[in-house]
């Protein structure tokens, strides 16, 4: 099975700008990639490289073993862009119609009701765009990109105008979505929802992927804690393999220890660490 | 359905339903309005006035108000056009619009071809029932109908429907803004041309007669503006026929068949334009 999307060596250059500098990324279906990266690294350009809305200067990219632009690819891709409008005049349900025709999905008003349930728009099938909150537009967003059942999802900012209970319902879709197989490759800005969802995560700084791995990868150990009766003791260079030892020399020394915890770094230390490095 | 019959479905909705359709048609029905009342008084005050000069009063009235009337119907649709299509492509991008629809499989071709048919459809519409309105005004007025009237209202549709493609075609590398600005320059300067080239035409200055005929290369609307003008009195004879062909806001010309043939092929050649444009655009 090809991989939903395949960047190999991709390259974008504005004139003397680099927006990307030879990028190589795979997304394996029902895998959900986290984009990192801070304003003008190239998660956009990437996003619409993959989309068919900016063409590549160099290196390839493919969905689902088709060129990224081609009708095949798009025909796989559901997008919502970080700076979205849609028309004002039409209401939630109309929206959706359109998308429904233009994917060439014949799920009718059946599915046009299930997405908007599923983003909690399910009241306001009839509400006009230009009524909606900008929370609410984002929602209906992610509904359009969800339209026709498209196997790569790009979402750039997603969650960017939701409050904490729209973030959650995201979270939830996505976890949803990747356990149906759809690939997901989500930009964001918010560290620990990416930390949360994602399988993977790759840091983009200057156009170059600087770092990347799992979650768990890229949090390194950073010592061991021990709670005593003396106050917290902290061991820096402690890994988990010495905590029975630690905690044998502590109660060995007549200290009483209430508590143990291994320390490690989180996605923000490390995101921070590799755009400070760059 | 194709990509193109919903993009162009689409179109149309937006036309419908945005508000600049509704201050087109208020702006319609005013115009309209005034042109009966100045119909009724202008054949009321010029019957017999022209009594034994050889002029028809009744031809030369009706014809003028007419040709009138389809200068600010030409200028109406050019309206109307423009703000159908000013930012359909880089001022949607800018605003967010465009890339939902472009990432869809219709491609952008179709995308195009949509927009313009729906642009095209509506301006169409808009200008023959308005340019019929405006016959029938006038003959219910004066009874006095245009000797080509079909021919004539097919070439200020088909002129408006030049406009509206123009403006697409700026609409790929303009903002709406500077596009609307554009288009609206263009279409003064076709205009501006047609006249120079009836002031060369009566004073047999070569100069001012072929920038008139290269702008009618460049900027068909303005020939088959002309075109439509000369259908108006396309059989009339005598001093009539000649005070007649004069015309108010640009002559009438009579055009060969291959001002028709030239504005398919110039449609064809912005349709090329506008899709290898579209095709190497970054959104």
């Amino acid at each position: 099975m090809p991989a939903a999307l395949l960047c190999e060596s991709l390259e974008k250059r504005y004139g003397a700008v680099v927006a990307l500098g030879g990028v190589d990324v795979e997304v394996a279906p029902g895998e959900l990639l986290g984009l990192l990266g801070p304003n003008g690294a190239g998660k956009s350009t990437l996003t619409k490289i993959a989309c068919g809305l900016v063409r590549a200067t160099g290196g390839r990219a493919e969905v689902e073993g088709s060129p990224a632009g081609s009708a095949e690819a798009r025909a796989a891709i559901g997008y919502l862009a970080e700076l979205f409008r849609f028309p004002d005049w039409l209401t939630a349900d109309e929206l959706l119609a359109l998308h429904q025709d233009l994917a060439g999905s014949e799920r009718g008003e059946h599915e046009r009701a299930d997405l908007l349930e599923l983003v909690g728009l399910g009241d306001a099938a009839e509400t006009k765009v230009g009524a909606m909150s900008k929370g609410m537009q984002q929602r209906l967003g992610i509904a359009q990109a969800l339209v026709g059942s498209p196997r790569l999802l790009m979402l750039d900012e997603p969650t960017s105008a939701l409050d904490p209970v729209g973030r959650r319902v995201v979270r939830d879709l996505l976890r949803d979505l990747r356990e149906r197989g759809i690939a997901v490759v989500l930009s964001s800005h918010l560290l620990s929802e990416v930390e949360l969802v994602c399988d993977r995560v790759a840091i983009l700084v200057g156009g170059e992927i600087v770092a990347g791995g799992t979650p768990a990868e890229l949090a390194r150990p950073r010592g061991v804690e021990v709670e005593t009766g003396d106050g917290v003791r902290t061991f820096p260079a402690a890994t988990r393999d010495e905590v029975p030892r630690i905690v044998a020399d502590l109660v060995a020394s007549g200290d009483e220890v209430y508590s143990v915890r291994l320390l490690a770094s989180t996605l923000e230390d490390a995101y921070l660490e590799a755009v400070g490095a760059a | 359905m194709s990509g193109a019959l919903i993009i162009a479905r689409y179109a149309l909705q937006e036309a419908v339903r945005r508000r600049v359709i509704l201050v087109v048609m208020f702006l319609t029905i005013c115009f309209l309005g005034l042109y009966g009342l100045g119909c009724w008084v202008a054949f009321d005050e010029v019957t017999g006035v022209a009594a034994g000069t050889g002029v028809d009063d009744r031809v030369l009235t009706g014809s003028t108000l007419l040709g009138l009337a389809m200068f600010t119907i030409l200028f109406l649709g050019a309206v109307l056009a423009v703000f159908l299509t000013l930012g359909a492509v880089r001022g949607d991008a800018e605003r967010g619009l465009l890339q939902p629809l472009v990432v869809r499989p219709v491609g952008r071709t179709s995308l195009l071809l949509g927009r313009f048919a729906g642009a095209a459809a509506v301006c169409a519409l808009y200008v023959a029932l308005v340019y019929g309105a405006a016959v029938v005004i006038t003959g219910a007025a004066g009874d006095w109908w245009p000797d080509r009237g079909v021919g004539a209202g097919l070439g200020l549709v088909l002129a408006v429907v030049v406009i509206a493609a123009i403006s697409l075609l700026g609409s790929i590398f303009l903002s709406s803004t500077a596009n609307g600005i554009a288009v609206f320059m263009l279409f003064g300067a076709g205009l501006a041309a047609g006249l120079l080239g009836q002031i060369g035409e009566a004073l047999s200055v070569d100069t001012l007669e072929n920038v008139a005929k290269v702008s009618s290369w460049l900027l068909p609307f303005e020939a088959l503006y002309q075109a439509g003008l000369h259908g108006l009195t396309a059989d009339t004879a005598g001093l009539t026929g000649v005070i007649v062909k004069l015309g108010p806001f640009g002559g009438a010309q009579k055009a060969g068949g291959w001002l028709w043939v030239w504005t398919v092929a110039y449609l064809a050649l912005i349709a090329a334009g506008a899709r290898a444009a579209f095709a190497r655009r970054d959104l």
